[in-house]
């Protein structure tokens, strides 16, 4: 139902994660999106904040919840996706095609660790 | 008047007026003999309308409004129970309503003693040694109760206490007054039936844990039964226990939150004490504590002296004040009465019934609904949306088309637990009649979202304004007449 890409690696938290180099794309998945429903505002860091993997850097609002981001990986935001604070809708349109922070990772190991597609789809499936 | 949708300035006529006032004797205290610095600038934008006007407009208005008197409000969490018209009738009488809260002690006897006698009923109901009737809601009474969990750390010398403990099932306030308490919040999981994991929630018991909050029965209506073991687990290290009274009702007169371990809970009158669920006011949330945190409740305090007299006092060991006076005096008039009214005898048939009615609501319907936890449930339960999700239709479809039956939605996507979660609280004051006719409905819902699958998602059809558009309201709020005039243009 949800589309899972195998070209990105996933957390158990429904944020994916898309590694080129050291700088890492940061999204949340289609699942995610299509759980939460309409999202109305997506809080995000700033470029320069830090961010560690497995706690919030901003948070995703719908009509039925608000929803921490999980960060996937650690490192400091190089870049922010500014088109979410005007059109957070973007997301329920494509979250695999928007992102929301890039990140120099810190750690690349920490990457490795995250889950493959396959297994995240088994997660989604549960 | 269905289609009535005016403000109250549109009716406005330059001129009109409903009211005539007495021709002005005193001349030479002419208005213009005010400073000029008193004077406003500009004339007030009052309406200008006569009385049949007002008559009409707040008439149409009231009669757009759906409450406890109108129709069944399954809403869950919230124990829309019916509101007695005796409690009413008591709290406007002129001995009540007459009163000023700078009235000296000797004049206000009466008053304190309700506030004192009703004190000490929450007491009895919640085997606490004493509550204070001062905080102005559920919410405010959540962060009363964690600053007085703060303040008895602190008073004991132990300042590295700074976290809170809160299940993933908990009700959004508990980490919100944590938060605003200045607590960290820590989570702790729950198993798949909604209850604490005690394996989970063990490595959390550190020394810096100030206390645990929890709901029982939790948020899908099912009792902590591992309660007296978390209570141990969590006294051991040292935190106390924080009860969140709102689902206090199915355990009204049978069940005692200090009797399960609890050292600290509030309670929200408007809940199980039948007082009115305001829009934003007056509230009322009880906070009551064990024996060895009276000391730090807030001020001021009623007490009784030896003679029988009333005082408000007030001391130093307090965690300080967090009201003015002594509440909302109005709201705690209403559950006396309530109290009174049932009597220590009927007072335990509350939540009896209350879990009667939820369990047979959940029963009849569950061969549509998904049940995701089976068992008996306490006063309320959780469906996670139709049984059938090949139809595609939503909680908030199923809970739009109830609307269409004149049925109250029930609290839907909450607990966070499921997606489609779906809450029904029948509470004890519905009749089997009622219930019925509720269960027939959301069994037509089922075969409409099979049969006409566009009809339940398209509503409502019958309601005064159609389905919203939450997504733009929430973007782009338009919260007053002026922005709402200025939108239009």
């Amino acid at each position: 139902m949800s589309k899972v890409l195998d070209d990105r690696k996933y957390a158990d938290s429904h944020e994916w994660a898309k590694l080129d180099g050291d700088i890492a794309t940061i999204g949340i998945s289609d699942y995610a999106q299509h759980a939460l429903g309409n999202i109305v505002y997506v809080d995000m860091p700033e470029v320069g904040d830090e961010v560690t993997k497995g706690e919030d850097f901003g948070a995703v609002e719908s009509v039925k919840a608000a929803s921490d981001l999980l960060s996937p990986l650690s490192g400091e935001v190089v870049e922010v996706n500014e088109e979410l604070s005007d059109k957070p809708e973007l997301l329920n349109e494509d979250a695999n095609e928007n992102w929301i922070i890039k990140v120099k990772v810190s750690d690349p190991s920490e990457y490795d660790e995250l889950l493959n597609a396959e297994e995240y789809k088994k997660i989604c499936e549960e | 008047m269905k289609t009535y949708d005016k403000i109250i300035f549109e009716l406005s006529k330059e001129g009109r007026q409903g009211y005539s006032l007495p021709k002005n004797e005193y001349k030479k205290n002419s208005l213009n003999a005010l400073p000029k610095e008193l004077m406003r600038e500009k004339p007030a934008e009052l309406p200008e309308v006569s009385e049949l006007d007002v008559v009409r407009h707040f008439t149409n208005l009231s009669s757009k409004n759906f409450g406890v008197d109108t129709g069944f409000y399954p809403l869950g969490s919230c124990t829309m129970k019916y509101n007695p018209k005796i409690n009413e009738e008591l709290c406007v009488l002129p001995e009540f309503t007459s009163l000023h809260p700078l009235q000296d002690e000797e004049s206000v006897q009466g008053a304190l003693e309700l506030y004192w006698n009703l004190q000490n009923m929450l007491s009895e109901i919640a085997g606490l040694e004493e509550f204070t009737l001062n905080p102005y809601a559920g919410a405010h009474g959540e962060l009363t109760g964690l600053m007085v969990m703060k303040k008895y750390h602190e008073s004991r010398g132990d300042k590295k206490r700074t976290k809170v403990i809160v299940p993933d099932s908990a009700h959004g306030t508990n980490p919100a007054s944590a938060m605003v308490a200045g607590l960290e919040v820590v989570e702790v999981k729950s198993k798949p039936n909604g209850s604490i994991d005690v394996e989970d929630l063990k490595p959390l018991l550190d020394d810096t844990v100030a206390g645990i909050m929890m709901t029982n029965p939790n948020t899908l209506g099912m009792f902590e039964t591992e309660i007296n073991d978390i209570a141990k687990l969590v006294h051991d290290a040292g935190g106390l226990l924080y009860y969140d009274g709102a689902n206090l009702n199915p355990l009204l007169g049978k069940v005692r939150p200090g009797d399960m371990g609890f050292d600290i809970m509030h309670i929200n009158l408007h809940k199980t004490f039948s007082t009115p669920h305001g829009g934003g006011g007056p509230g009322s949330g009880p906070v009551g504590v064990a024996a060895h945190l009276v000391k730090h409740l807030p001020n001021p305090r009623v007490v009784k002296d030896e003679n029988g007299k009333f005082h408000i006092e007030a001391s130093d060991d307090s965690l300080g004040s967090i009201s003015t006076f002594l509440g909302n005096f109005g709201v705690m008039i209403r559950a006396y009465a309530y109290i009174l009214s049932l009597g220590k005898e009927n007072i335990k048939n509350v939540g009896p019934l209350a879990t009667l009615n939820a369990n047979y609501i959940k029963e009849s319907l569950k061969d549509d609904y998904l049940l995701p936890i089976e068992g008996v449930c306490k006063h309320e339960f959780v469906f996670d949306g139709l049984k059938d999700k090949s139809t595609e239709v939503t909680t908030l479809n199923v809970a739009k088309r109830l609307l269409d039956y004149g049925f109250h939605a029930p609290t839907i996507y909450f607990p966070l637990l499921f997606h489609e979660s779906m809450m029904i609280e029948p509470t004890e004051t519905e009749s089997k009649d009622t219930l019925d006719e509720f269960i027939d409905v959301m069994h037509k819902i089922a075969k409409e979202a099979k049969e006409t699958p566009e009809v339940v998602k398209e509503a409502p059809n019958n309601t005064i304004v159609r389905k919203l558009d939450e997504t733009t309201a929430a973007k782009n709020p338009i919260l007053t007449f002026k922005a709402l005039k200025e939108s239009q243009q």
